[in-house]
């Protein structure tokens, strides 16, 4: 309806394209069991044909348009239809500039590793990405829905890559979580809105939502509770479990999917329901920000305490996560701009510098086949460049400058102190404190750490190029967009105006 | 007989699409050979499919008629006549018993090797009495009908069916007859009041409340066994699981449904009162259905089982359609039940599959099957995550639809739905997993073989149909919209019009 009156909207059939992309890479690459190199090539080409497709949405968006392409239309007010505008390209963004930086670190990995199946994993890779890109390009709640619970039945097989008791336990939770979240509070929340409004489509700005203002109070929080625990891949407690268990794949896995993909497609989908499903009107008029913002808060400083307590580093970094996760959606709930900015920001932020911590710890599980922090004493004399990259990364994620947490942090703490929370802003020392307390002991004992007793001096060094270099593109990645936030902030504006 | 459209002219296509099934089945007689019987039988039922097809091109879209009627005299003393006809409720049914039909004899290609041309002689008349029952206009006879479909699917159970066959076809036939019965009774006593077996007469009418309630049980146990709900299912998971893989498809896809259609197009046009009354009570029980159908089939470790349950689950979402007695709420139950009839009909064909590699129905001997037969997982994933529901799947806008009304209805009765809903995720997902990954300690199964291409023919028109309805459900809407409209509209002012009589009342 809104196509018709509003001329900036312009039908653009590459938004299909760049959903397509990914689906038939995976297509083909299944094909290809018997060739790995023709494989890889694939899959490469495919990542980076996909970032030049997202890229090439941004000049049009400059010019103030919006893109918009209707795939499917099933009923009055329910179709498949992608969109980009500048929140999506938030996402879009991240998503396929890191499926090509990790296209080449799992290569690496894989191999160095030598891992089986390696086809299915690089299908489902694949697949995983092309839900993601529909999330982030998704018109409506329904499309976003439907890629949302492609995404976690497609990660299944990578969490239970490796086929053991473990991980099928891991992945056993893994998709109990998601799919018993999705189907117990989404579904229901998508049918009432859908009863209530008759549509399903996410409006052009972020402040009237398509929640009619004559609904009954009630039932709008009970919608907005449904919203905010059904996107469980937004890892906000006490649905958070699935995230460290899934820490069990590969790291690659780790890295792309649960700290990129999977888990911002939960924030992605939580902020762009809260924004453009209830807006901003409606969360001021029934007072909803300030709670979400508290209830967060908790897991914020609760996934930091666990974090504090995991010796294992990849678990710590999954805490991690699920803490800095909540840092988007506080920003957001805060409903103030420069938190708002702050928030959305960070879902790039975040994901450019968790990367790099993960691709970190799988290479140094390649080079040295250590999982525990309290072995890596004196390991970064050894691996200087993993350790380096490490080491910037975590001041990312604490927030310090120049890296690009800073200008999350920054943000953050502006808006809270424009809403008047002293508590939030409390939060956030508080957690800028617990972040310190686990990632600044790594760096030092790598670096300053004696070597353990009696382990040989030789045979440990850097690992393979195919990993190294990944880490520090995007390493180099998190420095350039702590500096020059300009870039990726003017999507950001575009969505607060 | 005004609501008949363009009677008895042109090409008598409900005849022959009831009469050539029949047919065919004599020339059986005449030449019973097994490997001809095969190609014959299959011939039949792909020409019966192709002939149908020119309902869809004829169907008035916006009429709310009984098209392509016929009416020809058959026993005059007692106002008895062959009526036929398709509204928007029907066709939708008509097409798709026509087109599960030739899948059913391509599943039994290998599965059934003793007395095969009686087997394929029983199909057909199957599909006679299922097409017959789904357009009769006629109560004798849709219930001549009705009654003639126990005895094929009784035989399809007792003789090519598993090894308690003897108990399940025996529960299966005193369960329906039982309900048929009652039903014969409140037949009867329609023609009592109205003096005729035209269904469209019967329609509407002022009958007295308690008439209506007795008229309404009755009819409601006969197609509450049928469809079946909770808690009078307790035959179909026998029924399912002994019957062979063209049974349990023709039971699962088809017989199910004519529970819930009689109760469309019996229960609410000719008791509306009654079933206003007893709605609340149906709607509950559907719930109770939902959530018993979905914890029973995850504690299954019989695949068919599985199966069997989850459709006490899915036909309870029907029921709940049809009671809330909205215009969403009615065509997402016709929706949901196309939809089962597919997605299920696929399941069991996918079960019937592994029971000729493996020679047994346990989950346990069927895990980590996904390694030898990528192309049979393939379509196993699909078709288990079309039957949870899965967004952009078939099953997904009945669900959907039905939800909908039921929040319009009622917000209590469709949060009480949800449930059901994440428990089909988890016993669907459970099944899959086990087959396509298993566990640690799977059984070897480097001996199965993929399936082959008759075998891939047959699922994947059933896949074509999960996405087609999944994603682009406006034709079979289109479909049926008018009649919904008017069936909704119906009872709408039916229920003003009782409402304006007790107002009026000293």
């Amino acid at each position: 309806m809104e196509a018709v009156s509003n001329p900036n909207i312009v039908e653009n059939v590459n938004l299909l394209l760049a959903v397509l992309i990914p689906l038939f890479g995976s297509l083909v690459v299944m094909n290809l069991k018997n060739n790995p190199n023709l494989r890889e090539f694939v899959s490469s080409c495919s990542s980076i044909l996909l970032f030049i497709i997202v890229l090439s949405f941004i000049p049009s968006l400059k010019e103030g348009k919006i893109l918009q392409y209707e795939v499917f239309s099933l009923l009055p007010g329910l179709s498949v239809t992608l969109r980009a505008d500048g929140f999506s390209m938030i996402f879009a963004l991240v998503a396929s500039s890191l499926w090509t930086i990790a296209v080449f670190y799992s290569m690496g990995y894989m191999r160095a590793h030598d891992e089986p199946c390696q086809t299915r994993f690089n299908a489902c890779f694949a697949l995983a990405i092309f839900g993601a890109i529909g999330v982030a390009l998704s018109d409506n709640l329904f499309t976003m829905y439907l890629f949302y619970e492609i995404v976690s039945v497609c990660t299944y097989p990578l969490v239970a890559h490796h086929q053991d008791e473990e991980s099928y336990s891991g992945a056993r939770k893994y998709i109990i979580y998601l799919t018993s979240t999705a189907k117990f509070f989404l579904l229901p929340a998508i049918v009432l809105i859908y009863v209530l409004t008759g549509t399903l489509d996410f409006p052009h700005n972020i402040l009237t939502g398509i929640i009619p203002s004559d609904a009954k109070s009630w039932v709008v929080i009970l919608l907005y509770v449904f919203c905010i625990f059904g996107f469980a891949k937004n890892g906000v407690m006490p649905f958070h479990h699935w995230l460290p268990g899934a820490m069990v794949a590969p790291t690659p896995v780790s890295a792309l999917l649960h700290a990129v993909a999977v888990v911002k497609v939960g924030v992605f989908c939580t902020t762009r329901t809260m924004l453009y499903v209830f807006g901003l009107d409606t969360m001021n008029a029934l007072n909803l920000g300030i709670p979400t913002a508290y209830f967060v808060g908790f897991t914020i400083i609760a996934a930091s305490i666990i974090a504090l307590s995991k010796d294992n580093l990849k678990a710590r970094l999954a805490y991690s996560t699920v803490s800095q996760l909540s840092y988007i959606i506080m920003g957001v709930a805060l409903l103030t701009p420069h938190a708002i900015d702050g928030g959305l920001i960070h879902i790039v932020n975040h994901a450019f510098s968790k990367i790099t911590l993960f691709f970190c710890a799988g290479a140094i599980y390649i080079a040295a086949h250590k999982k525990y922090i309290s072995e890596m004493s004196g390991l970064g004399r050894t691996m200087p460049f993993t350790f380096g990259a490490f080491a910037i990364a975590s001041l990312s994620m604490i927030g310090a400058p120049p890296v690009a947490g800073f200008v999350t942090k920054w943000n953050l703490l502006v808006g809270s102190m424009e809403a008047h929370q002293v508590g939030i802003l409390l939060i956030l020392i508080a957690s800028t404190v617990l972040n310190v307390g686990y990632f600044a002991p790594v760096t030092y004992k790598a670096f300053f750490g004696k070597r353990p007793e009696g382990e040989p001096e030789t045979g440990i060094k850097e690992a393979p190029l195919s990993m190294l270099i990944p880490i520090l593109i995007a390493v180099t990645i998190s420095v350039i967009i702590g500096i020059f936030p300009g870039f990726m902030m003017q999507f950001v504006q575009m969505v607060t105006g | 007989m005004d609501v008949l459209a363009n009677l008895n002219g042109g090409f008598p296509l409900l005849s022959f699409l009831i009469f050539f099934p029949l047919a065919g089945s004599l020339v059986l007689f005449v030449y019973p050979k097994e490997t001809f019987a095969k190609y014959w039988t299959l011939a039949v039922t792909i020409i019966t499919a192709l002939m149908s097809l020119g309902l869809l091109f004829g169907f008035d879209r916006t009429s709310t008629k009984y098209q392509f009627a016929e009416l020809h005299t058959w026993i005059p003393q007692f106002n008895i006549n062959y009526v036929v006809g398709v509204d928007g409720i029907s066709i939708l049914l008509v097409i798709l018993t026509t087109f599960i039909m030739p899948f059913c004899v391509l599943a039994s290609w290998k599965y059934i090797s003793k007395r095969v041309t009686a087997f394929m002689f029983c199909l057909l008349i199957m599909e006679t009495s299922m097409v017959g029952v789904f357009v009769a206009l006629d109560f004798i006879l849709f219930y001549v009908l009705w009654e003639f479909m126990l005895i094929p699917m009784y035989l399809l159970i007792a003789i090519w069916g598993g090894p308690r066959k003897v108990y399940a076809s025996i529960k299966f036939f005193l369960y329906t007859l039982a309900g048929s019965v009652l039903l014969l009774v409140a037949i009867i006593a329609l023609y009592m009041k109205n003096g005729s077996f035209f269904i469209p007469d019967m329609m509407w009418n002022e009958y007295s409340m308690v008439f209506q309630v007795l008229v309404f049980l009755a009819f409601f146990l006969a197609f509450a066994i049928k469809v079946p709900m909770f808690p009078v299912h307790t035959w179909l998971p026998a029924a399912h699981v002994e019957a062979p893989t063209a049974g349990s498809v023709i039971l699962a896809s088809i017989l199910l449904k004519m529970g819930t259609y009689g109760m469309l197009r019996f229960c609410l046009p000719i008791t509306p009162d009654a079933s206003l009354l007893l709605a609340p009570y149906i709607l509950w029980l559907s719930i109770a259905g939902i959530i018993y159908g979905g914890f029973t089939a995850l504690a299954q470790h019989d695949m068919k089982k599985l199966i069997a349950y989850s459709s006490v689950g899915h036909m309870g979402f029907v029921t709940l359609g049809i009671f809330v007695f909205n215009a969403q709420g009615i065509q997402g139950a016709i929706m949901q039940m196309i939809n089962h009839g597919v997605t299920t009909g696929a399941l069991f064909l996918c079960v019937g599959m592994i029971y000729e590699r493996t020679h047994s129905r346990e989950l346990r001997l069927a895990t980590g099957v996904g390694k030898f037969m990528p192309w049979y997982v393939t379509f196993l994933v699909f078709f288990c995550l079309s039957s949870f529901g899965f967004p952009g799947t078939n099953s997904f806008i009945g669900e959907f639809l039905v939800l909908a009304g039921t929040f319009r209805e009622n917000e209590i009765l469709a949060l009480a739905a949800i449930p059901g809903a994440v428990l089909a995720a988890a016993y669907m997902l459970r099944m899959l997993q086990k087959i396509v990954w298993g566990g640690t300690d799977n059984p070897d199964q480097s001996y199965l073989t993929d399936l082959n291409i008759r075998e891939i023919v047959t699922l994947a028109p059933f896949l074509l149909f999960v996405f087609w309805i999944g994603l682009g459900p406006e034709p079979f809407m289109n479909l049926m919209d008018a009649s919904v409209q008017q069936l909704v509209d119906q009872l709408g002012q039916w229920q003003q019009h009782q409402h304006v009589a007790t107002l009026l009342l000293p």
